[in-house]
């Protein structure tokens, strides 16, 4: 419990100092674009409708989703403006978060302002053209003064709300407090999850309340309140950048995860081992399956580990299942034909979709495999997880079985395992390298026709890396070294609800162990 | 010298009344008083000396120069300007908002501070006591005394008066309308103040000009006014202040004090 606790204060002032920095410049993009916009909107009407409607929707849409899209979106603007003006731009990260905030601190700023003007006695605006103010005069000493407390208020509910929302640009690679929960919430560490809320909540509060004395500030044309919010705000933001200073690194090697447990001790292990080998390394953890290879392709994410099966289907968009060892080598020609990306190897063992029933359950439904499941399926309950009932791999299975499942529930993967066991589901699409499923004993359900394609962990390296031998040099030990049971046996490890380990204890385990395997043949040489 | 001819305003959106025609000259230290009932366009015609409303047709010549000549925010600046709802600025200070005309002109800060002592003192509002107070802290006759001030800040030789003592109550009127009238005739200034009050024009005015439905009905001194009303709505306003003096005698006299 303490160990968990040091272990996350560690990382406190990287994930603070990145989510200050990001929530400071969406927070003053918004208002530099919000400010001009209300005031042209306050004067015009017209203006002032559809303003205030393109806010309004940008403000229902969810945030996860809003920070998602940006990504393909200025992905699809850095390959233009390679190909146009033969530059591009890190699409991963900060430039997808900032924008998002930055849309999302709009509303309350346009919203506040354009009120804050409109509300503005007109007999106060007539006496301001009498005593001979210009437009830009009547602007600068009346209107926005007067305006003032009530514009100041909305950025404050801005900055809350973007505070609170940058949680959320974890997985689109941009660190965060959300590095926090996202990780924990993976690995069903409630500790981390809890500390991350509470540190942007607080993070939020003190903002808030130092925005509030400044209000007051204003409203009571009281010095001392505008320089003690000023005071406290510089201060906030110095001493939490101030860590990101020393560690701003150019030629980082970026080690990407997706958003699942095995992907963070495999994430932690990579990065280990590069760092021990001298190079600096920068981690994109929780990032969505289809950003992460995207951005591997863009060199965004310089190193990870994907699953032959989806790139197979996602990126290959092939339907045809041929062998295991084919699959891997037509999917590493093609990764290096179409996208330059070098597949390094397997790393030995497989996580596939695989459909789990409860031991006792299936044996009294006689069901051995997939195939017995059909007769069932209409009265049964199957959990997947957010992914699997719309990728191909489904479509393909309940083709060739025949499949309809009377309903189809989704859940976040550990949630998943307690659904079966609490009777929710009948069956779930588990993970075959997933350590619960000998924990509880679960029966795997086969695949005689081969619906599913192979899932074997393999190691990729960006386009501009391919070629780096120092750094497959590191890589390349790791090709072979994890089997299944080791895999599931180190999964567990972060899954198990006694004595979990986070997955960077794991990782160092798992080194220490492949080191040993890897360095017997030196010792006996 | 203030030339008006055939200054016209169409009834526009903005809703202020529509006035026809008018020709009127107003000589420099002259008080001249706009009366009439509301919504005759008195206000309108007010407006139009300082630009706040553009004319549709006509010219305003002030000493000669047509107004339109040149920029309006400019022109403003040099003629005060009091309103009924004395529209003070809510986020300054009285000291500040009899200093702001002044800035605009970009006068020295001491000058200004200087001014504004002087003008505060001649309003028996001294600046220690008031200079700091917000329009929200200071009584009805005290912020129009403040409106008052600001306005003259730039020593403008014209003032233009919409209604300045009508939200007043009456005791705080009856001391600040002569009041002014004799700051009118020690500065030397031109005013043209607009009411609907015909007690308080005959008190005040050089010359009054009765309007009715965006026209002139009669201009003259309030002497040529009461002898030779132009016509019966005239004579109903000078009859007016009459009957509210008859009526007031009866019930004084009725009372036993």
């Amino acid at each position: 419990m303490t160990g968990e606790f040091a272990a996350a204060w560690a990382d406190l002032p990287e994930y603070l100092g990145w989510h200050v920095l990001l929530s400071l410049s969406a927070i003053l993009l918004g208002v530099i674009i919000s400010l001009p916009l209300a005031i042209f909107s306050a004067r015009s009407a017209i203006l002032r409708m559809p303003a205030l409607a393109i806010a309004g929707i940008i403000q229902t849409i969810p945030g996860l989703a809003l920070l998602a899209l940006f990504y393909p979106v200025l992905l699809g603007l850095s390959a233009f403006t390679q190909a146009t003006f033969g530059f591009g731009f890190r699409a991963l990260g900060f430039l997808p978060a900032l924008a998002a905030l930055t849309l999302y601190s709009m509303l309350p700023v346009l919203r506040n302002t354009i009120t804050g003007l409109v509300g503005i006695d007109p007999a106060v605006m007539t006496a301001a053209r009498a005593v001979g103010m210009t437009r830009g005069q009547q602007l600068r000493l009346v209107e926005l003064p007067l305006a003032a407390p009530v514009i100041l208020a909305g950025i404050r509910t801005a900055a809350v709300w973007v505070i609170g929302t940058a949680t959320l640009s974890t997985p689109v690679g941009q660190t965060s407090l959300g590095n926090y929960i996202f990780t924990g919430l993976q690995t069903e560490n409630w500790i981390l999850v809890l500390f991350g809320c509470v540190a942007a909540a607080v993070l939020a509060l003190v903002v808030d309340r130092l925005l509030a004395l400044a209000e007051e500030g204003l409203v009571l044309r009281s010095r001392l309140r505008l320089v003690g919010s000023a005071v406290g705000l510089v201060a906030v933001i110095c001493v939490s950048v101030f860590p990101l200073l020393g560690s701003a690194r150019e030629h980082a090697i970026v080690v990407g995860t997706k958003s699942f447990e095995e992907q963070y001790i495999l994430g932690a292990l990579i990065g280990d081992r590069l760092a021990h080998a001298g190079f600096a390394i920068e981690r994109r953890d929780g990032l969505g399956s289809q950003v992460i290879f995207d951005a591997l392709a863009a060199g965004d994410v310089d190193v990870y580990v994907d699953y032959s099966g989806t790139i197979w289907s996602d990126d290959m968009k092939r339907t045809d299942l041929p062998s295991r060892a084919d699959v891997l080598a037509r999917m590493a020609d093609w990764l290096k034909r179409k996208h330059g990306i070098a597949y390094v190897g397997p790393l030995g063992f497989e996580n596939a979709y695989a459909f789990a029933m409860l031991r006792d359950r299936a044996a009294a439904l006689h069901i051995g495999s997939v195939a017995d499941l059909a007769s069932y399926a209409p009265h049964m309950k199957i959990g997947g997880d957010f992914e699997i009932f719309s990728r191909p791999e489904w479509r393909s299975v309940e083709r060739a079985y025949g499949l309809r499942f009377g309903t189809e529930r989704q859940y976040q993967p550990d949630f998943l395992y307690r659904a079966l066991i609490g009777g929710d589901v009948d069956v779930i699409s588990a993970f075959s390298s997933d350590g619960r499923i000998a924990q509880y004993g679960l029966k795997l359900l086969g695949d005689p026709k081969g619906a599913l394609p192979p899932y074997d962990a393999v190691l990729l390296v960006s386009p501009a890396h391919a070629h780096d031998r120092s750094l497959l040099a590191v890589l390349k030990p790791l090709i072979g070294a994890i089997d299944l049971a080791t895999m599931q046996r180190a999964n567990l490890m972060v899954d198990r609800q006694t004595d979990k380990l986070s997955p960077a204890e794991v990782a160092r385990m798992l080194d220490t162990e492949i080191t040993r395997r890897t360095e017997i043949p030196k010792v006996s040489r | 010298m203030i030339d008006i001819a055939n200054l016209t305003k169409d009834y526009h959106a903005d809703g202020a009344p529509a006035v026809r025609g008018l020709d009127l000259a107003i000589a420099t230290g002259e008080f001249l008083v706009l009366v009439g009932p509301s919504g005759c366009g008195k206000t309108t015609m007010l407006t139009m000396i300082n630009r706040l409303t553009e004319p549709s047709a006509g010219e305003v010549r002030i000493d000669g120069r047509s107004i339109r000549d040149g920029d309006p925010a400019a022109l403003r600046r040099r003629i005060g300007f009091v309103f009924q709802d004395v529209g003070l600025f809510p986020h300054l200070t009285a000291a500040e908002n009899i200093g702001i005309t002044l800035k605009l002109m970009r006068m020295p800060k001491p000058a200004i501070e200087a001014r504004t002592d002087e003008l505060m003192a001649q309003m028996q509002m001294p600046r220690a006591q008031f200079g700091g107070r917000f329009p929200r802290e200071l009584s009805g006759g005290q912020r129009q005394r403040i409106g008052l001030a600001r306005a003259l800040a730039a020593r403008p030789s014209i003032m233009l008066m919409d209604e300045p003592f009508g939200a007043l109550d009456p005791l705080t009127r009856d001391e600040l309308a002569p009041e002014y009238r004799a700051l009118h005739d020690a500065l030397g200034l031109t005013t043209v103040l607009v009411t609907h009050d015909m007690t308080e024009a005959f008190l005040l005015a050089d010359r009054i000009a009765v309007m009715r439905a965006g026209r002139f009905v009669q201009i003259g001194t309030p002497q040529e006014i009461v002898s030779g009303p132009a016509d019966d709505f005239v004579r109903g306003l000078i009859e007016n202040p009459r009957k509210r003096a008859r009526a007031l005698a009866r019930v004084l006299g009725a009372d036993p004090t």
